[in-house]
């Protein structure tokens, strides 16, 4: 447990990050595997943002008896990565929507029958 | 103005992408791509015959000098790039018009116009820029752009196939940022060039190794690197004739150049070649790609699959110089980027206008039957690209087979010679079929009558089919270019 402690936040990303791309290789419903993806790109926004920041440190404003400042880059940097996550998220979805209404399906299994039915 | 080349080139097609969503009037949408697809080729060209005359040309974004802002920096292989982008840029534009009014409903062509504009910007900034964070952003860009365009396909598994290609595309991206935050952790830089110089001291830790494995996994999905490739031909049959061709000829190629960038000029490539098995893995994946990929592309019926299995082939092609990892390697490498996106990109142009005329939503080996009689210029263009493909001198194709053969030899490496030679018989192969169906066999009666493209698909078309000669006989620009940017790589291997 020692040795975990002062490592615990990596511990947790590298949790999130396989857990993310388990789901997104073992389900087959699209929306389930939309979640894995998200699951995933959090894992990276924790990988830049836990260790930017120190104990006791303040925003990086520089005023009187404040000596110590956390790194702001990583937060600016994972601003734009979940911008970047939502429109993807937002773009996977609306491509299921119109999934569902071609084929009746969101079952990637169901989806590639459907396909393999019609002999292309 | 002229000092502000590196900002436009990346700043014009984003702007007309919200221009045109605005204006929602497809004729403006088509006329502003246009502009700015030749826009982007005078910018490209100016700046790299800039780069040619004076070295590698910085530019501080915002006047934040690096390493604290984000760099826009221009040398050989970059510009090289931003041509071959820009040039495919210039064809794919014009072509539009006809082939989006053909196979968009009404009401979303503008659309089509905006995120083809989008793709651009995020292909050329990907290319530009300096800054490894902000190439994730442009290479996000580019591929959401991308994935919108490849479900806008008539048929629906053109979603299931842009479904497909986002879950393993986005993947990729968060592959390479993993990477990059891996990086800035060690060494607490982004810029490219502060990064090579930190990471010298450091490139056997653990977590640099870390960010080498990962960068490579997310750009190998990205550009379909054998065996990470199985998104690839679903989503280049289903798209949309345009957008496949503009998507073949420059999406994959700008993703290789990114793992260019990264291992000679980031990384230290000494340590990469010499205490990791790098050139191994490329070669071997390289070869598999060639052989394998093409092997798959011999047995497909629908046209657009079976070429599209062909770009697999040729993407080992571009990596096989990585493994080779020398001057002739490399140019053979660099200057595949741009011959195999002229040829490829002439077999999509008109393959889209075959797909016009057949009216069917698929181009199979029956839809061919008869082309050369019916469409006599649309199928002597896909013969002179067929040869192209296969490598036969006088074309561009000759050239990259050229010299990843010499840096082959050079290396000692004979079985890849070998491997060359085995994959371009088997281009003969699946090149052969199209020309038997196209020439040999008979038309069905009511399609006989001779009716070639709309003049500016075809044009086009034939235009860049044109390309894959003059690139084979006149190699001023594509491998003189390609020369300058591989000794420029090699040199910060030494």
């Amino acid at each position: 447990m020692s040795a975990l402690a002062p490592h615990f936040s990596y511990w947790v990303t590298l949790f999130l990050m396989v857990a993310g791309l388990y789901i997104l290789i073992a389900r087959g419903n699209l929306v389930k595997k939309l979640i894995g993806l998200a699951v995933l790109q959090s894992s990276v926004y924790l990988l830049y943002i836990a260790p930017g920041k120190l104990l006791g440190g303040t925003a990086p404003i520089v005023a009187a008896g404040f000596s110590t400042y956390s790194n702001p880059l990583p937060h600016v940097l994972i601003l734009t990565a979940i911008v970047v996550g939502v429109a993807t998220l937002a773009l996977g979805l609306a491509i299921t929507v119109r999934i569902r209404e071609a084929y009746g399906s969101i079952e990637e299994d169901e989806i590639l029958e459907r396909d393999r039915a019609e002999g292309r | 103005m002229l000092e502000h080349l590196p900002a436009l080139q990346v700043v014009l097609p984003l702007v007309a992408a919200p221009l045109i969503v605005l204006a929602r009037s497809t004729r403006f949408a088509w006329l502003a791509t246009t502009v700015v697809s030749y826009a982007c080729l005078v910018c490209a060209a100016l700046l790299a015959s800039r780069v040619a005359d004076g070295g590698a040309i910085s530019y501080a974004l915002g006047n934040w000098p690096p390493p604290w802002g984000i760099e826009y920096r221009v040398d050989a292989l970059s510009a090289f790039v931003l041509v071959a982008v820009s040039l495919t840029a210039s064809f794919v534009a014009p072509y539009a018009q006809r082939s989006i009014a053909a196979e968009i409903e009404p009401d979303r062509q503008y659309l089509m116009y905006a995120m083809y504009c989008l793709c651009l910007a995020g292909l050329l900034g990907m290319a530009i820029t300096g800054d490894a964070f902000n190439l994730f952003v442009f290479l996000e860009i580019s591929s959401l752009a991308s994935y919108v365009l490849i479900a806008l396909g008539r048929r629906r598994q053109a979603l299931f196939a842009a479904y497909q290609y986002m879950l393993l595309g986005t993947v990729g991206a968060t592959f390479y940022v993993i990477g990059v935050g891996l990086l800035y952790l060690v060494t607490g830089t982004l810029n490219f060039a502060d990064l090579a110089e930190r990471l010298r001291m450091v490139q056997d830790l653990r977590p640099v190794l870390a960010a080498l494995a990962f960068i490579t996994v997310g750009m190998g999905l990205k550009f379909a690197l054998f065996p990470l490739h199985q998104w690839l031909p679903n989503a280049y049959a289903f798209a949309p004739s345009m957008a496949t061709a503009f998507l073949a000829a420059t999406a994959t190629k700008v993703s290789v150049y990114v793992l260019l960038r990264y291992y000679f000029t980031v990384f230290d490539p000494a340590a990469l070649f010499e205490r990791l098995p790098t050139r191994e893995i490329f070669l071997l994946l390289s070869v598999a790609a060639m052989v394998v990929a093409s092997l798959a592309a011999v047995y497909q019926r629908d046209v657009k699959r079976l070429f599209a299995w062909s770009s697999v082939a040729q993407v080992g092609y571009i990596t096989l110089g990585i493994g080779l990892e020398n001057q002739a390697g490399l140019t053979g490498s660099i200057t595949h980027l741009l011959n195999h996106g002229v040829t490829k990109g002439a077999i999509f142009l008109l393959l889209g206008g075959v797909a016009l005329r057949a009216g069917a939503g698929a181009v199979t080996m029956e839809t061919l039957a008869g082309l050369g009689r019916r469409m006599p210029l649309t199928a002597l263009g896909l013969v002179v690209a067929g040869l192209s493909l296969i490598g036969l001198p006088g074309t561009a194709g000759f050239v990259t087979k050229w010299y990843l053969i010499v840096g082959a030899l050079e290396r000692g490496a004979w079985w890849v010679v070998a491997a060359i030679a085995a994959s371009s018989l088997i281009a003969v192969a699946y090149v052969w079929r199209v020309v038997e169906a196209a020439y040999l066999r008979e038309a069905p009666a009511p399609a006989a009558a001779r009716r070639e493209a709309p003049a500016g698909m075809l044009a086009a078309g034939l235009a860049m089919a044109g390309l894959c000669v003059y690139f084979g006989f006149f190699t001023s620009i594509n491998v003189e270019g390609a020369h300058a940017a591989a000794a420029l790589l090699l040199r910060g291997a030494q």
